[in-house]
């Protein structure tokens, strides 16, 4: 939602023209003001400090009003072993341990002083292009590293902006699948207008041999990614990086900025936020602003400032608007915003029912691969719980709270267990209109479920013996018996 | 009858035991290839040469060491080794807790490898003969459009830690020649000849196909890209580093 914020920057217009350039020397909340007009590669540095990094979803502190210092940044890269998504191993290569790698904040003027570190346990030799540095190859040729090595260059920030970094180092593209990108903030003097919140979302597509789902450590597939046939498309390298315990936070009448970047290496993302509007986007990271966007495009290799203020509460659910990538490949965040309702602007008898997920299977005719059988109730719960982290997880939730107002709970429900048959008919024929959980009314739409007899009993079965219900062991053999009654 | 048996299990044993045992080679019968380097198409004719049927192994490595001092750990010189020099040893002549005799040896220069290879009447193999004979499968000794073949070696290398993994356990290879592929990175003779910028994307002007902007590359070509991996290495690194995850073996020219 927007404030009135155009009178306020024409004020500081008028003021400008007195206050001139005399920013430099002044750390005064007036330097704000004085930031055009100074050519970046002249400004001096002021001291130096150490650079500090943070892990996904986190960002640095602001810049502030501190002047262009000489700024220590050290990084170590790591070939790491990690979860794409429950049962699903890969092994990523990272800047700083994360898939992004780490955040870098600096301002403009600032002389970055980069030391890369290559691990030596690690198997390959790396390097970093910063799209912030000016230059050819941006770092890259500079800061190619063996093993056990680590170099150091050093490069002035001259443009303002949000840039995506990432790994050069031949096979690029199989540098940057296997997850070695970031985003490295640029701020203009005196830094961005300060937020109540801030993020840090990158998406990224992935290559495994095996499907989407197919369990146990699934190496990289050079085929499927000149193919550009993507078994993962995530935010923040896995999925449900974002999502239950993970979700971004806030509270209502906060603005919240996510700085949003796409690694790629492929895909370009349609990044969306269900349920807001974003109040101003930086477009593809730059100075031009852009106002009330439902979507914006991020290019692979590019990146975005999305700023919001968040007016109601609620969860919501951040996708790439491919939307086939956010309830089947993993591309799907999430935004919990804590509050008091505003039934003015938003009744809270909606639902948010266009992209009901529906289910994570593609249904085949032949070839389908062997699925997995489970021999007792606990390997039925473990199947059942990989089934409903890629179907039902969207609506129901990591714990089965459901979302309050759109989707019933699971958790210690009623409805669910005074009777499995029916639990067992809406899987396998969805589920629409009025129905009272908990004492709650709910009035949504399910949509059938295309899962197996097999892995039907064993989602059923783990919802059942989770979240305080009551222990039922669903059998592939109740689900025929129920089909074969209607 | 029992005498020769014993005596048999002595012989064995005596060479079990003998320090520096010469690792066996196996013979690369001579051929044509065109490496990924290889520019305007022109292959390369590789003569018929012997090479180590084993990565060489850290006891090995113990026993050369013990014989010849100037590559102890303690005694060796920064132009030939830097600071990582068997870095995890625990002193010139005991091998740290963690390592295992029979793996291959690794954070070993280049210098020290190829002294090591001289003292056995053997030499370093040339990057072209390593290629060629990392060519061959199981079954062939040119797998270069085997697909299976080579999306195993690229995940393979994409495998932490193989570096602990003992040598001979993975598969011989058409010539008899094991763990050219997933184990560790192994010192050629001439490792540095292809030049490399470090911006790969650059090498492309320089370096024809070398390098991962080259639109000569497609999806039938996954060996290239097994390839790329192995040549960005070299690329990176000098006569004189010694790293985690590269050892070494050698090759021997045959007399005419």
């Amino acid at each position: 939602m927007k404030n009135n914020r155009f009178n306020v920057t024409s004020k500081a217009f008028a003021v400008l023209g007195l206050v001139t350039l005399m920013a430099c020397a002044q750390e005064t909340a007036d330097t704000k003001t004085a930031m055009v007009s100074v050519d970046p590669a002249t400004i001096e540095v002021q001291g130096e400090m150490k650079a500090e990094l943070t892990s996904p979803p986190m960002v640095p502190a602001s810049v502030g009003n501190r002047a262009a210092k000489k700024l220590i940044v050290d990084m170590e890269i790591l070939e790491q072993e990690g979860t794409m998504t429950d049962g699903v191993k890969y092994v990523y290569w990272t800047f700083g341990g994360s898939v992004p790698g780490s955040f870098i904040r600096t301002r403009v003027g600032d002389e970055v002083e980069f030391t890369l570190k290559n691990h030596p346990d690690n198997k390959l030799p790396h390097n970093i292009d910063l799209h912030a540095v000016t230059g050819a190859g941006g770092g890259a040729a500079s800061s190619f590293v063996a093993p056990g090595h680590e170099v150091t260059f050093s490069f002035k920030t001259l443009n303002p902006g949000l840039y995506v970094y990432h790994c050069a180092t031949a096979p690029v593209g199989m540098h940057i699948a296997n997850g070695m990108y970031g985003l490295i903030l640029v701020e203009p003097e005196g830094g961005l207008p300060v937020v109540d919140r801030e993020y840090y979302v990158m998406q990224g597509d992935f290559y495994t041999k095996g499907e989407n789902g197919d369990p146990g450590l699934q190496p990289f597939d050079m085929q499927k990614a000149v193919d550009e046939d993507a078994d993962y498309v995530v935010f923040n390298g896995k999925v449900g990086a974002l999502t239950g315990d993970n979700a971004l936070q806030a509270k209502v009448g906060e603005t919240v900025r996510l700085y949003v970047g796409n690694g790629g290496p492929n895909l370009v993302s349609s990044f969306h936020v269900i349920g807001e509007i974003f109040d101003k986007v930086n477009v593809e990271g730059g100075d031009m602003v852009n106002e009330n966007v439902q979507t914006t495009l991020i290019p692979a290799g590019g990146a975005a400032m999305v700023e919001f203020k968040v007016d109601v509460p609620g969860t919501f659910i951040i996708v790439d608007h491919c939307i086939f990538r956010a309830f089947n490949k993993g591309a799907l965040g999430m935004l919990k915003v804590e509050g008091e309702e505003n039934k003015r602007l938003y009744s809270g008898k909606q639902v948010e029912g266009i992209y009901n997920p529906e289910g994570g299977k593609i249904v085949t005719t032949d070839d389908a691969p062997e699925a997995a059988v489970a021999t007792s109730k606990t390997e039925r719960i473990e199947l059942g719980k990989q089934i409903y982290s890629q179907t039902c997880f969207a609506c129901h939730q990591g714990e089965g709270q459901g979302i309050a107002g759109a989707f019933p709970p699971l958790a210690k429900s009623d409805y669910l267990n005074t009777d499995v048959d029916r639990a067992i008919g809406i899987i396998l024929h969805g589920k629409t209109g009025e129905i009272t959980v908990n004492g709650e009314k709910y009035n949504s739409v399910m949509t059938a479920q295309t899962l197996t007899d097999e892995e039907a009993a064993n989602v059923l079965t783990y919802i059942y013996n989770s979240w305080d219900n009551n222990g039922t062991e669903v059998t592939p053999t109740d689900i025929m018996r129920v089909k074969s009654s209607h | 009858m029992i005498k020769i048996y014993l005596s048999i299990a002595v012989l064995l044993f005596s060479f079990i035991g003998t320090t520096q045992e010469s690792t066996a080679m196996k013979k690369i019968k001579r051929g044509a290839f065109v490496p990924l380097y290889g520019s305007d198409s022109l292959g390369v004719y590789v003569p018929d040469f012997m090479l180590d049927v084993y990565p060489v192994t850290n006891q090995q490595y113990l026993d050369f060491v013990k014989k010849r001092a100037k590559w102890k750990k303690s005694k060796v010189l920064r132009l030939f080794a830097n600071e990582s020099y068997l870095r995890k040893w625990e002193n010139d002549t005991i091998l740290g807790p963690e390592m295992n005799k029979n793996s291959a040896i690794t954070n070993v220069s280049w210098y020290a490898a190829k002294d090591y290879c001289a003292c056995q009447g053997k030499r370093l193999p040339s990057m072209d003969e390593w290629e060629y004979a990392a060519m061959a499968s199981e079954k062939e000794p040119n797998a270069q459009t085997d697909s299976v073949f080579n999306s195993r070696i690229i995940e393979s290398y994409e495998l932490p830690k193989t570096y602990k993994n003992k040598v001979g356990k993975k598969f011989k290879n058409y010539y008899g020649i094991y763990d050219m592929h997933g184990l560790v990175w192994e010192w050629t003779s001439d490792f540095n000849s292809v030049l490399i910028s470090g911006e790969s994307r650059q090498d492309v002007d320089t370096e024809k196909n070398i390098f991962c902007g080259s639109a000569s590359i497609n999806a039938s070509n996954l060996m290239d890209y097994a390839a790329f991996m192995r040549y960005a290495f070299r690329g990176s690194i000098k006569a004189n580093y010694n790293i985690q995850t590269l050892g070494f073996r050698c090759a021997k020219s045959i007399k005419k």
